[in-house]
Formats: C-alpha cells, sequence, structure tokens
C-alpha cells in the first residue's frame, strides 16, 4: 500500500508501519487529498452531511487545504443514533462486509458498517498499534477482549493475525480460563481493559501462579480511561510493559492510536484519522499543545465517513517529537471527559440513563449519585438513591423491592449490573449550579 | 384500637440513628417502645409514640422520611405456646403478619405484641373470637410509663 518515499534502509518495522514515519509534507499531501475524497463521499452519499455543508454554504471544493477542515460541520454521537440504524453508509450493502454496534446508548444501539477496504484498513492499524510496541511474529497473543457487536475483539483479532502473530480469541471474562491458558500457552501479549487485568493479576496471586515468571511481557490496555499510577502497577506487579491503545466504534474501533516503546503519548494514525482540538464549549479549533476536546474525522472509511467527530475525550496534541522516531502526531493520555458520560468496564454509561431508569420505577425523578469504585481491580457501579415519601414503606420486603425494581432498571438500561443503595433524604450533596451526578473513586487508594 | 406507628428511614451507617434519637429527645418526646428491622444497607425505625403527630413534625423538620402507619397492640397469653396459639389463630383465618414486636409494658401474666397485618379488619375479627383485644392507649402509656 506504500507507493510514498520513504526511507527503510534503517527500519526494522513492518512496511505496514510506514506511514508512521512519513515526512511531513508527504504526510499532510496524503491526508488533504483523503480528506477532500471523504467530503465528496459524505457530501454525495450521505443526506445528513449533505443538508449541513448545504446549510453552511459549502460545498466539497471550498476545502482546498487541511485547514479547511474547520469549516465543515461537527458530527455528533447523537446523529449516529438519530440515524439508526443504516442512515448514514455511503456504500450500499452489496459492499458493506461488517456491522458492528454499540450498546453505550439508551434505546437504539449505534451501528458501525465496513467495506472490504475498511476491514483492510482497520488490519493495517492494528498492526501497526502492536508494532509500535515492538510485537510482531512469534508473539502469542491473547485477546482478551469481547467478541461479536463490540468492536474491541475482531478488531484486534484480525490486526494480529495480519501482523502474523498467534492469536488466542479467548475474548472477556473466565479469568481461571485466562491464566490457565496465559501459563500453558506460553502467552508474550495480552489484550484486555486495563481493570479487567488488574483483576487478573489478582486472581492470579490467589490461585499460587506468578505472572512475573510467565513469558508474557507486553499489555495493550484500552476501552477505558486508566491513569500513570495504574500502568506502573501493572508493570510492577505482572513484570510486563503496559501500553495504553486508544479506540472507538464510531471511528473505527480499537486502531485510533497507541502509545509507542517510548510510552510518550499515544500515536493518532493520522493518515487515516485526522485529529483536531477544539473548545468544547464554544467548538473553536485550538492550536496543537493546547488542552481541549479531541475531534476526529476519518480519511479513509469508504462505508461510514465521519467528519468531525466530537469525542468528548479532553487531551491535548503532543508538539514535541516523540522518542520513538514516528512523525505522526501523539494525543496526551486521555483521562477525563467533557460530557458527564463515564467509561465502565469498556460500556460508555451516561448519567441520563441511569436517570431514565429510576423513572421507570419512580414518578419523579429523586436525587441519585452515581459512584464509581474499583474492587478487587473490578469497576464497580454503585447508584445511591434518595427514598423519598411516596416510596418510603415501614414494611422491609418493600423497599427491598424498591431497591431491585430500580436495579433492575438500571440493569436493563447499560447493560451492567449495579449495586443500588437506598440513601436517606438529603444526605447526597447538593451545589448551586451543576449538580455533580457522578464520583469517580476509581484511582483513590482502596483500602 | 390502632396505634399510629411512626417509622422512619435510617441509613446503616454510623450516626443516622442517633440523629433521629436526639432530635425527639430534644422536643422532650417519649418512646414508649419501638424496633429497628436491620438490612445490609438500610433500616426502618419503627417506635411507638403517644405524641405520634409531634414527633412526625420533628422528625421532618430534621429532615426525616417519615411514614405513619396503623399498627395493633394485643394481649398475647403470657406462657409456653401463647404467640403460637395467636399466630396459628391468623393462619386460620388467612391474615399475614407483616411484622410484630414486643411491647415494652411490664405486668403480669400478659406480653403486649405489636402487630401489622395485611387486612387488620379479618386479624381483629379473628382475635376478637378468643378474647384477644387490642389493649386501651391509656393502659399503654398511661399505667406503665417506659423509658424503653
Amino acid at each position: 500500500m506504500n507507493q510514498h518515499h520513504w526511507n527503510d534502509s534503517e527500519c526494522l518495522f513492518l512496511p505496514a508501519s510506514a506511514p508512521d514515519y512519513l515526512p511531513l509534507p508527504q504526510l499532510r499531501s496524503l491526508q488533504l487529498q483523503r480528506l477532500r475524497a471523504t467530503v465528496k463521499r459524505c457530501y454525495e452519499h450521505v443526506a445528513l452531511f449533505r443538508s449541513r455543508m448545504e446549510a453552511k454554504g459549502l460545498t466539497p471544493a471550498d476545502i482546498r487545504t487541511l485547514d479547511d477542515i474547520r469549516l465543515l460541520p461537527f458530527t455528533e454521537k447523537s446523529d449516529l443514533r438519530d440515524t439508526y440504524p443504516f442512515g448514514l453508509f455511503a456504500s450500499p450493502m452489496s459492499d458493506i462486509v461488517r456491522l458492528h454496534a454499540s450498546s453505550g446508548t439508551t434505546g437504539k444501539p449505534i451501528v458501525v458498517a465496513y467495506t472490504q477496504n475498511d476491514i483492510d484498513v482497520w488490519k493495517n492499524v492494528i498492526q501497526r498499534t502492536f508494532a509500535c510496541a515492538g510485537v510482531g511474529r512469534g508473539d502469542i497473543i491473547q485477546n482478551a477482549y469481547g467478541y461479536g457487536l463490540f468492536t474491541g475483539g475482531l478488531g484486534v483479532h484480525y490486526g494480529a493475525e495480519a501482523l502474523g502473530a498467534t492469536v488466542i480469541p479467548v475474548s472477556g471474562g473466565n479469568t481461571d480460563r485466562q491464566i490457565m491458558l496465559m501459563r500453558d500457552f506460553g502467552i508474550t501479549v495480552i489484550c484486555c481493559t486495563p481493570s479487567y487485568f488488574l483483576h487478573i493479576i489478582d486472581h492470579a496471586e490467589k490461585i499460587g501462579v506468578d505472572i512475573r515468571k510467565l513469558p508474557l511481557r507486553a499489555g495493550f490496555f484500552g476501552a477505558e480511561p486508566w491513569t500513570e499510577e495504574m500502568r506502573k502497577r501493572i508493570e510492577e506487579l505482572a513484570g510486563i510493559k503496559a501500553y495504553d491503545i486508544y479506540g472507538l466504534s464510531e471511528i473505527i474501533g480499537p486502531g485510533v492510536g497507541a502509545e509507542s516503546q517510548a510510552q510518550d503519548g499515544l500515536h493518532i494514525f493520522e493518515d487515516h484519522f485526522f485529529p483536531e482540538i477544539v473548545d468544547p464549549k464554544t467548538g473553536e479549533s485550538l492550536p496543537d499543545g493546547e488542552e481541549g476536546e479531541l475531534v476526529l474525522s476519518t480519511l479513509s472509511k469508504e462505508a461510514m465517513p465521519i467528519l468531525r467527530y466530537r469525542t468528548h475525550d479532553i487531551t491535548s496534541i503532543l508538539t514535541t517529537p516523540s522518542g520513538c522516531g514516528r512523525t505522526i502526531r501523539r494525543i496526551r493520555r486521555i483521562n477525563r471527559r467533557s460530557d458527564d458520560m463515564f467509561i465502565i468496564r469498556g460500556v460508555n454509561v451516561f448519567p441520563s440513563q441511569i436517570e431514565t431508569a429510576i423513572l421507570q420505577i419512580e414518578d419523579t425523578l429523586p436525587h441519585y449519585l452515581i459512584i464509581l469504585t474499583r474492587q478487587n481491580n473490578l469497576d464497580q457501579i454503585t447508584i445511591q438513591v434518595e427514598v423519598t415519601e411516596k416510596y418510603f414503606s415501614d414494611k422491609v420486603s418493600e423497599l427491598q423491592s424498591l431497591r431491585q425494581r430500580l436495579a433492575h432498571a438500571v440493569e436493563q438500561i447499560i447493560g451492567i449490573r449495579a449495586e443500588l443503595q437506598l440513601v436517606e433524604p438529603r444526605t447526597l450533596a447538593r451545589s448551586e449550579g451543576k449538580i455533580a451526578r457522578v464520583s469517580d473513586r476509581r484511582n483513590q487508594p482502596q483500602n | 384500637m390502632k396505634l399510629n406507628q411512626i417509622s422512619v428511614f435510617v441509613q446503616n451507617e454510623a450516626g443516622s440513628l442517633t440523629k433521629y434519637l436526639r432530635v425527639l429527645a430534644d422536643g422532650g418526646v417519649n418512646i414508649h417502645t419501638l424496633t429497628l428491622a436491620d438490612t445490609r444497607d438500610f433500616g426502618i425505625l419503627r417506635m411507638i409514640i403517644r405524641e405520634w403527630e409531634l414527633a412526625r413534625e420533628l422528625l421532618e423538620k430534621a429532615g426525616a422520611v417519615v411514614k405513619v402507619s396503623e399498627v395493633y397492640a394485643i394481649h398475647v397469653p403470657h406462657r409456653p405456646g401463647g404467640l403460637a396459639e395467636v399466630t396459628d389463630l391468623l393462619l386460620g383465618a388467612r391474615v399475614s403478619i407483616e411484622y410484630m414486636y414486643a411491647y415494652n409494658l411490664r405486668g403480669e401474666g400478659s406480653a403486649v405484641m405489636v402487630f401489622c397485618f395485611d387486612k387488620p379488619q379479618d386479624a381483629l375479627a379473628a382475635l376478637a373470637k378468643v378474647g384477644l383485644n387490642p389493649v386501651e392507649p391509656a393502659l399503654l402509656f398511661g399505667a406503665a410509663p417506659s423509658t424503653c
């Protein structure tokens, strides 16, 4: 795929990784060419993009430079939901070879589509993700991301195969088996959420397996925010290198960005996904180096190109060159969002979903607080709901039933079991203006 | 005659009980008897108080969620099998006991139990047949003041 000139005489990496090292003028020229083609495709094949561009008086011909991307309208998650299921597709179904869907919304899922070429791009960026960390042929990769509608499992799977590595498609869960495979198969690389890996470490210790003595040498952790402190802990406890990876289904799935061995930020595979940073409040473009909301545009997607997708992830584009020599830009590790969405066990949850669930049971919305904790290295969600006069009963069974109905409604909507606690009225903090609905205590020391 | 029982929701954490007891103490309200139904996460404090309206007002002012419900104090034969006879009787009358607890009344020959029935009228009718009647408030609150 690489028809560009680049100096590969000393390159020890996969040919697939070539775009990571493109000289910047060539990279920018490639991006512009691809951006113009993507805008044209969106304008010609997707009604929503066309009408939004028309509303701004834009035609594809108005995109002459990369900076002109700022003229284009944003795309929000709600646009994907509102056009459910196939409204944003730019290819006929006969050209689409795969559909995935995410659960992270109220009611309808978000559907994403891939042509064969999209799948090939996906494989390429996953290969580059692994190559970034020096993983390749000869490695045995345990893929503990969920297989199925979620993009994590299959996305990583095909890229890892294309890399020439051996893939174990174990999917998530069954920690005993994960540890058995890790030991018996001589696994060298694991892919899962960071919190699940901490759980694996914990469980291994319990059953007398020392992960440090196994051949495992690297982990690719993503699908939820984590911190440098967690990285240190994982690296110490498991004796491996822990790499942060970034991706989202709306753009492609895993494979949007990854850390290299320099572990100095996540390289965005920007020949396929163009990153911008904007002010989360005004939408104004911010220069590289400034903190703001990450906005991504796909540059080569066929089935479902996306223009200026608001990720709501807060980060900045790093301006110093990476220690690994790649020329593609990097973003700082993401550990916070501009909206109130939170990610638990890889699933996106909005407080509004919890409200919807509560309102299925109670007539009016009581005060509530969502508390995220990490117990035995697994993320837990606890929802405290204030008891109101109307639903209070002198009978334990009635209150237990209320609690269970609330917990059930929440689980039905977010797909994750939540611990539900009834609390006294006025015990949850009130504040002027914005009420804190989520208390994330996952990175607080456990006692 | 029915009793107005005051129930308060209490969280299972340090200080939540004493907070409400203090409110009643400061208001000069005496609790004649009480029971705490506790679960892993929360408790329900049920109290029999003569000045139940004042108690409700004080508790609500203190931010408590309060419920007033109808319960009955019944003399139960104070001998082996006395309570079993009563529960047998209620079973026969197809009445469910939502909950019950002992009333702190010092007396000879009988014990007083507080009952919450699902069908109070059926329960009272069945009990009356064998001469078991609700205890008069005067006896509960007047004759034997309790500090509980």
